[in-house]
C-alpha cells in the first residue's frame, strides 16, 4: 500500500535521511542541553540579589545570548560558514550543520532554563544556605532538581524547533529529511516524496512532544 | 549561650537608607525559649536572620557559644550553620523531594553516610509524628505537616539552637497549638534553645520563658513573660498583652456600662499566679455589703502561672465600695477603677 501511495520514495534513502535528521537533532541536543543549562545557571546566579551577583558577567552573557537568539537561523548558518569550515573541516553534510544548530538554539534554551530557575522560591535557596550548604550543593541539589520540569519542558520545545532547523539546514546541503524533501521531492517534482518527508518529520515531532510531556508530568511534584 | 551586642543593621537604598535594627542587646540562656514580638516591619526577621549569618550586621556582634557569628570565614560559617536550625513561615521545603528526602538533605550537606542518615531520618520522623508519610511529597501534606517536616529538617544535625521565623503564622489556631506543643516538647527533650519571632502574643504566652518586644528596630521591653504580662510598660507591650487579655469589643462595652451604671464603680481586677485560682469574688460578696456584677473575665495561662483580668461593677454605699477595694488590694490583686474609656 505504501508503495502505491509513495511511488517515488526510495525506502533505503528515506531511512538514511531520517537517520541523518535524528543524528543532527540528537547530537546538537546533547550539546545544547549542557551549554543551555550552563548558560542558564550563569545568567541566573549572576543576576541581582543572587549567589554570584555580578552585573558585568551577567550583562555580557545576556547580550551574547540575546544577539544569537535574534539572528534568523538561515543567516546564522551562512555567517558561521567560515567557523564551521575550521571546526568540522567541511561545510556540507550532516556534521557541518551541527555548529549552527547548537549556536542557534543553545541561547534560546539558556533563557528557558533561566526562567525556570527564577521560579524557584528564594526562600528554598535561603533555607539551604541556613543549613550550611555550599554553592555547588545548592546548584546540584536545589536549583537543578527544583527546576527540572522547566528544564525538561524547555528541552522538549527546543528539540522540536531543532527538527525544524535541521530541515532548513538540509536545504543548504546538510542532508536529512529537509534535504530529501527539497532535492528529491521539490526539485524533481515528486510531491509524494515531499509529503513523505513531511510525515516523518511530523512523526518525530509528535514523539518528542509526547515523551517530553510525559517526563515533565512525571517529575513535577508541585 | 547567645549574646547579641550592639547589633545594628542598615539596608542601603537609593533614596533613603533603612535602619532595620538599631542597637539591639540581648542575652539568651541555654535551654530557653526566647520570644521576640513586634508588629510588621519592626525588624524581627532582619534580627533573627543575623543569628545564622543570612544577614550580616552593619555594626555589633552576635556570639553563639562564645563564637562570633558575624566575623567568621565563609567555610567556618557554613559549619556553624549546621548547628543552628531554622524554620520558616512558608516552610521552604524542596518540592522535588519526599518528606524523607527533605529531612535527609541537611544530613547530606553535613556529609553523613547513607546508613546513619537513614537511621537519623527515621528517628526524626518519629520525633515530629510523621510516621507513614516518609514517601509523601510536600504538595501532598497539610500546612501543619509541612511545618513538622521543616522542624525535623532543622533538627537533623542536632543543633543547639533553633531559630523560628513566624513558624506558625500560616497555620490555623489548632494547628498552631499543635506545632507549639511540639516545640515545647523538643525544647524539653533535647534541651534546645529556641529563639522565635512572632506578632501573636498567644504564641509568646503559650511557650516562651522570656520575651523581648521590638518596635521600629529597637528592643523596647524585655523580661520573663509573666512579668511583662503583669507590668507592661511601653504602649506597644500593653497592646500586645491586650491581644490575649481583653476582648475585642471590651472598650465599647465598658463605654456603654459607664453610661448605664451611674452609681457604683466599674473596676478592672488583675490576678497573677495563685490568686487567679482563688474564690476572691465570693469572699468579697460575703464580706462587704455590695452588689457585684461580673462584666467580662479572662484567664491566660503562661508557662509560669496564670494571669487573669476581670471587669466588675460594684454598687453599694460609697464606704462599702471603698472597703471592698481595700480588701481586694490586700489580696494582692491589681485594682484599676475605670472612669472613662
Ligand atoms: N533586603 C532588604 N533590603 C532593604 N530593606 C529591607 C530588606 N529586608 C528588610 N528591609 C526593611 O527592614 C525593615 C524591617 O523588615 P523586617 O522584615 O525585618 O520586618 P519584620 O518585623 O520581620 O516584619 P514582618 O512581620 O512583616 O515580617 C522594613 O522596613 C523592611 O522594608
Ligand atoms: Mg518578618
Amino acid at each position: 500500500m505504501f508503495e502505491q501511495l509513495f511511488p517515488n520514495v526510495d525506502w533505503e534513502k528515506a531511512w538514511e535521511k531520517t537517520v541523518e535528521t535524528l543524528y543532527m537533532t540528537g547530537i546538537s541536543l546533547i550539546w545544547i542541553f549542557f551549554i543551555g543549562v550552563l548558560l542558564g545557571l550563569l545568567l541566573f546566579l549572576t543576576s541581582k540579589d543572587n549567589l554570584w551577583e555580578n552585573m558585568i558577567i551577567h550583562g555580557f552573557v545576556a547580550s551574547i545570548v540575546n544577539i544569537f537568539r535574534s539572528i534568523p537561523f538561515v543567516i546564522l548558518i551562512v555567517l558561521l560558514l567560515p567557523f564551521t569550515k575550521i571546526i568540522v573541516g567541511t561545510i556540507i553534510g550532516k556534521e557541518a550543520a551541527i555548529p549552527a544548530l547548537i549556536i542557534g538554539s543553545a541561547p534560546f534554551y539558556a533563557r528557558m532554563v533561566e526562567i525556570g530557575l527564577r521560579e524557584i522560591d528564594k526562600g528554598v535557596i535561603e533555607a539551604a544556605q541556613a543549613m550550611g550548604a555550599k554553592t555547588s550543593t545548592i546548584i546540584f541539589k536545589v536549583l537543578l532538581p527544583e527546576s527540572m520540569p522547566a528544564i525538561v519542558s524547555g528541552i522538549t520545545v527546543t528539540a522540536i524547533a531543532l527538527v525544524g532547523y535541521t530541515a532548513i539546514a538540509g536545504v543548504i546541503g546538510a542532508g536529512g529529511l529537509g534535504d530529501y524533501a527539497y532535492l528529491d521531492g521539490f526539485s524533481r517534482n515528486n510531491n509524494d516524496v515531499t509529503l513523505f518527508a513531511t510525515l516523518v518529520i511530523l512523526l518525530i515531532v509528535f514523539i518528542i512532544q509526547f515523551t517530553g510531556d510525559y517526563i515533565t508530568k512525571k517529575i513535577d511534584k508541585r | 549561650m547567645i549574646s547579641v551586642q550592639h547589633v545594628k543593621k542598615i539596608f542601603p537604598a537609593k533614596s533613603e537608607e533603612v535602619v532595620a535594627v538599631k542597637d539591639v542587646n540581648l542575652e539568651i540562656k541555654e535551654g530557653e525559649i526566647f520570644g521576640i514580638i513586634g508588629y510588621s516591619g519592626a525588624g524581627k526577621s532582619t534580627l533573627i536572620r543575623m543569628f545564622n549569618g543570612l544577614e550580616m550586621p552593619t555594626e555589633g556582634s552576635i556570639y553563639i557559644e562564645g563564637k562570633d557569628i558575624t566575623r567568621m570565614k565563609e567555610s567556618k560559617l557554613r559549619l556553624a550553620r549546621q548547628e543552628i536550625g531554622m524554620i520558616f513561615q512558608h516552610f521552604h521545603l524542596l518540592w522535588s523531594r519526599t518528606v524523607y528526602g527533605n529531612i535527609a538533605f541537611p544530613l547530606e550537606i553535613a556529609g553523613i553516610p547513607k546508613k546513619e542518615r537513614d537511621e537519623r531520618v527515621r528517628e526524626l520522623i518519629q520525633l515530629v509524628g510523621l510516621e507513614g508519610k516518609e514517601n509523601a511529597y510536600p504538595s501532598e501534606l497539610s500546612g501543619g505537616q509541612k511545618q513538622r517536616v521543616g522542624i525535623a529538617r532543622a533538627l537533623a544535625n542536632k543543633p543547639k539552637v533553633l531559630l523560628s521565623d513566624e513558624a506558625t503564622s500560616a497555620l490555623d489556631p489548632d494547628t498552631t497549638d499543635a506545632i507549639l506543643d511540639l516545640l515545647v516538647d523538643i525544647n524539653k527533650k533535647l534541651g534546645l534553645t529556641i529563639i522565635l519571632i512572632t506578632h501573636e502574643m498567644h504564641v509568646i504566652k503559650k511557650i516562651c520563658h522570656r520575651v523581648a518586644v521590638m518596635e521600629k528596630g529597637k528592643i523596647v521591653e524585655t523580661g520573663p513573660v509573666l512579668e511583662v504580662f503583669k507590668h507592661p510598660e511601653q504602649p506597644v507591650t500593653k497592646r500586645f498583652v491586650g491581644q490575649v487579655t481583653d476582648a475585642e469589643d471590651m472598650k465599647e462595652t465598658v463605654g456603654r456600662l459607664l453610661e448605664k451604671y451611674q452609681s457604683g464603680k466599674i473596676v478592672k481586677l488583675t490576678f497573677v499566679g495563685e490568686v487567679a485560682e482563688e474564690p476572691i469574688i465570693s469572699t468579697l460578696i460575703q464580706k462587704q455589703l455590695i452588689v457585684v456584677n461580673i462584666l467580662h473575665g479572662n484567664i491566660s495561662h503562661t508557662r509560669h502561672g496564670a494571669y487573669g483580668t476581670l471587669f466588675i461593677h460594684m454598687d453599694g454605699k460609697e464606704e462599702e465600695v471603698r472597703n471592698a477595694i481595700q480588701f481586694l488590694l490586700s489580696r494582692q490583686i491589681g485594682v484599676e477603677v475605670i472612669e472613662h474609656v
